[in-house]
């Protein structure tokens, strides 16, 4: 397949592989972002074949992970409402609220349909006016184009029986977050390819300039990594802190003006709370007050409520990068994909659910 | 299979299925009288008994499953050609040769008589292509509403191979994992047609019976082929999964052996879903002695529905009752059953 197969080429993971081997001359700590980025590392075995000195963290970046519990429960409530068809992408519908998941309420007759872009929301809403289509909008900066597009999309349309639940949660507030906190110890960052590819990179400037880190934009197939890796730790062991781009293929500096406009006309920069790591100032999208019949919080009244995150869970530790899924007491016994007890489980581009599902015997053994 | 073309509908007075079609009345009558037997007819159902009485000679495999798939019509095939080659692979699995089927029918109030035409020439056509006889059956009509246009449950029962021994049992460190043909398929062009998910897409089900070639393979390596599975629901992991689980052996799997459509292979990469989890209808994996690996992969290879098979792996003994994936890169990771079922990922 033209564009994958060649980052996946065997020889060429050899010879990065071999590079990062012979530069590593200290134990280095990368935070890989995104949890596409963790789900690749843990899938392909890339984590057992990098030097021990290398210990790569796994980041926040995994949007179903982050969205916090009393927003799951607030989907679930529209959810159950007889007039709401509940629209979302499919990896939310497992994710557990405080009473039940997105499919539980479905098998309790909640009309809830999974769709692949919120365009087919919209086209939902124009077929069955007389119901109230609410459309599940979380993710990163990556998915927050396409949700503003819908909005904009049903008011040029006249539609009016269609709103969106807002999650949207931002990268770079994200990284500060974990760089000011006085025990994380991130040497160098691989951030997020797809956020850039929207964002571009400017935003990263002054984080590398603050806190003199290294960070390195990164493409998600085996050779992306790895080569990321290995411009990481070029800077490191030459005792640099720059912005590079290893994903180049895919972003400028300025990213994608058309996606970041339509952002900006249907989003408000607005304080959010990440499940596990709690409110970072400044850190999501909230829809605009131009917009506020689209908003189903305005719409439908909702105050979002905060709920209790299960004691045992050490996900803020998982995601800030100060412990690895397999050292929680949890992992593996009361906590399960098929009952998580915290963000990184939920999903499978959570930290530990991707141990779980395909690494976790190999640490064991 | 040109047999049906001359097939058409016949004419009767009712263009949608009622609840009186399946009331066991006059309407029900008529239904059969101008579509089932017609259709599907053969020297047992045309006895129109209760049950049908059948001659078989030694050991006997007996197999059933139910068919719900959502939507009915799918880009290479529809519901009736699962509904046969389902039960039929079911019982090619057994190392049986699959002689005849039950046929029953679950049909929701509305479903529009073109479809159930449809579907009944097109269960026709699949028995013929496997060389079954469809011989006793059951029509129920339920409220609208209360079913998803159609449900069939079919059942079948076939003669044992003279030189087929299939037991998980038999399986030991050393065999190989033969797979007969391209993974995925399936289960991507059903996901093709999903509302909320379609993409522009060729993708076709893989659909098809097996038995033809399980008994070639049968004929020629009988008891050197150990075990057989067709992986549908859960995909050739959870076949492999099971193996490994049942026979408490290791299973190695490479890669980069495993076959693929690109088509196939580039959906599952823009939804997110490891195509090792995603349904299949026409093949299936075979353990087989590892002395005689490269001639059943020969011999499937000779076979147009076996033109893409592979050996994708061994049975070994360390790691009992796991399976360990060698990816394409290198690297190694441990392929699990899954929790539910896979879900398009957002981004």
């Amino acid at each position: 397949m033209k564009f994958i197969s060649e980052y996946r080429d065997q020889e060429l993971v050899r010879q990065y592989l071999q590079e990062i081997h012979r530069i590593t001359t200290r134990p280095w700590t990368i935070m890989e972002i995104c949890g596409g980025q963790t789900h690749s590392l843990v899938k392909n075995g890339i984590l057992d074949m990098l030097p021990n000195a290398i210990t790569m963290v796994h980041g926040p970046g995994c949007p179903v992970c982050v969205t916090p519990l009393g927003i799951i429960d607030e989907a679930i409530l529209l959810a159950l409402r007889q007039e709401v068809i509940l629209c979302s992408f499919g990896d939310m519908l497992r994710v557990p609220g405080s009473a039940m998941s997105l499919l539980e309420a479905k098998a309790r007759g909640a009309d809830v349909r999974i769709v692949y872009s919120p365009l087919e929301a919209v086209r939902l809403a124009a077929e069955h006016p007389e119901r109230e289509v609410v459309f599940f909008a979380v993710g990163f900066e990556t998915t927050a184009p396409a949700n503003a597009l819908s909005v904009v999309q049903a008011d040029k349309m006249g539609i009016r029986n269609y709103s969106i639940l807002a999650s949207h949660v931002l990268v770079p507030p994200a990284m500060e977050a974990i760089l000011s906190d006085p025990e994380t110890r991130i040497d160098a960052f691989l951030a997020a390819g797809h956020v850039c590819t929207i964002m571009g990179m400017n935003e990263y400037d002054p984080i590398v300039a603050k806190y003199q880190t290294p960070i390195v934009v990164t493409g998600f197939e085996p050779v992306d990594l790895l080569q990321g890796i290995l411009m990481a730790v070029q800077q490191l062991e030459r005792g640099e802190a720059r912005l590079e781009n290893q994903y180049a293929r895919v972003v400028t500096r300025e990213g994608n003006r058309l996606a970041q406009d339509v952002i900006n006309q249907v989003f408000d920069v607005s304080d959010r709370a990440w499940r596990g790591i709690g409110t970072i100032p400044l850190s999501g999208l909230e829809v605009k007050g131009d917009y506020s019949g689209y908003n189903a919080r305005a719409k439908f009244k909702l105050a979002e409520t905060a709920v209790k995150e299960n004691p045992d869970c050490i996900s803020g530790e998982i995601m800030k990068g100060m412990k690895k899924p397999h050292q929680c007491p949890m992992f593996g016994t009361r906590c399960k994909p098929e009952h998580p007890l915290g963000a990184p489980m939920v999903s499978s581009e959570g930290a530990c659910a991707a141990y779980y599902q395909y690494a976790q015997t190999l640490h064991e053994a | 299979m040109p047999a049906m073309l001359n097939c058409p509908m016949p004419k009767l007075d009712f263009d949608v299925i009622t609840l009186g079609h399946g009331s066991g009345g006059l309407l029900t009558h008529r239904l059969l009288e101008a579509g089932v037997f017609d259709v599907l007819k053969n020297e047992h159902l045309n006895q129109q008994h209760d049950g049908a009485v059948l001659n078989l000679n030694g050991r006997v495999a007996f197999s059933t499953d139910s068919y719900v798939v959502s939507p009915i019509f799918f880009p290479g095939g529809n519901i009736g050609d699962l509904a046969v080659n389902g039960s039929v692979n079911d019982l090619a699995m057994c190392g049986a040769i699959p002689k005849y089927l039950s046929l029953s029918f679950i049909l929701e109030e509305g479903l529009r008589m073109e479809e159930f035409w449809a579907v009944l020439v097109t269960i026709r056509q699949a028995a013929d292509a496997a060389g079954v006889q469809i011989v006793t059956g059951d029509t129920k009509v339920v409220e609208k509403g209360k079913g998803d246009h159609m449900f069939i449950n079919t059942s079948g029962i076939g003669e044992l191979h003279p030189r087929a021994d299939i037991r998980h049992q038999r399986v030991k460190a050393g065999d190989r994992v033969v797979i007969s043909g391209n993974l995925a398929a399936h289960g991507m062009a059903i996901m093709s047609k999903r509302q909320g998910l379609e993409f522009e897409t060729t993708i076709t089900s893989d659909t098809a019976p097996l038995n033809h070639l399980v008994k070639k393979l049968l004929d020629q390596f009988g008891e050197q082929i150990h075990f057989l599975r067709d992986p549908t629901r859960g995909g050739v992991a959870t076949v492999l999964n099971e193996i490994a689980d049942l026979a408490n052996v290791g299973v190695t799997l490479h890669q980069k052996f495993l076959p693929i459509d690109e088509q196939v292979s580039g959906a599952c990469e823009m939804l997110g879903l490891d195509p090792l989890y995603v349904a299949n209808e026409g093949i299936f994996i075979a353990v087989v002695d590892g002395s005689v690996t490269d001639d059943v992969v020969t011999q499937m290879r000779a076979d147009g529905l076996g033109k893409n098979a592979c050996a994708i792996g061994e049975i070994v003994g360390a790691h009992p009752g796991q399976v360990i994936l060698a990816s394409s890169i290198g690297g190694q990771r441990v392929v699990n059953y899954l929790t539910g079922d896979q879900l398009p990922r957002i981004c």
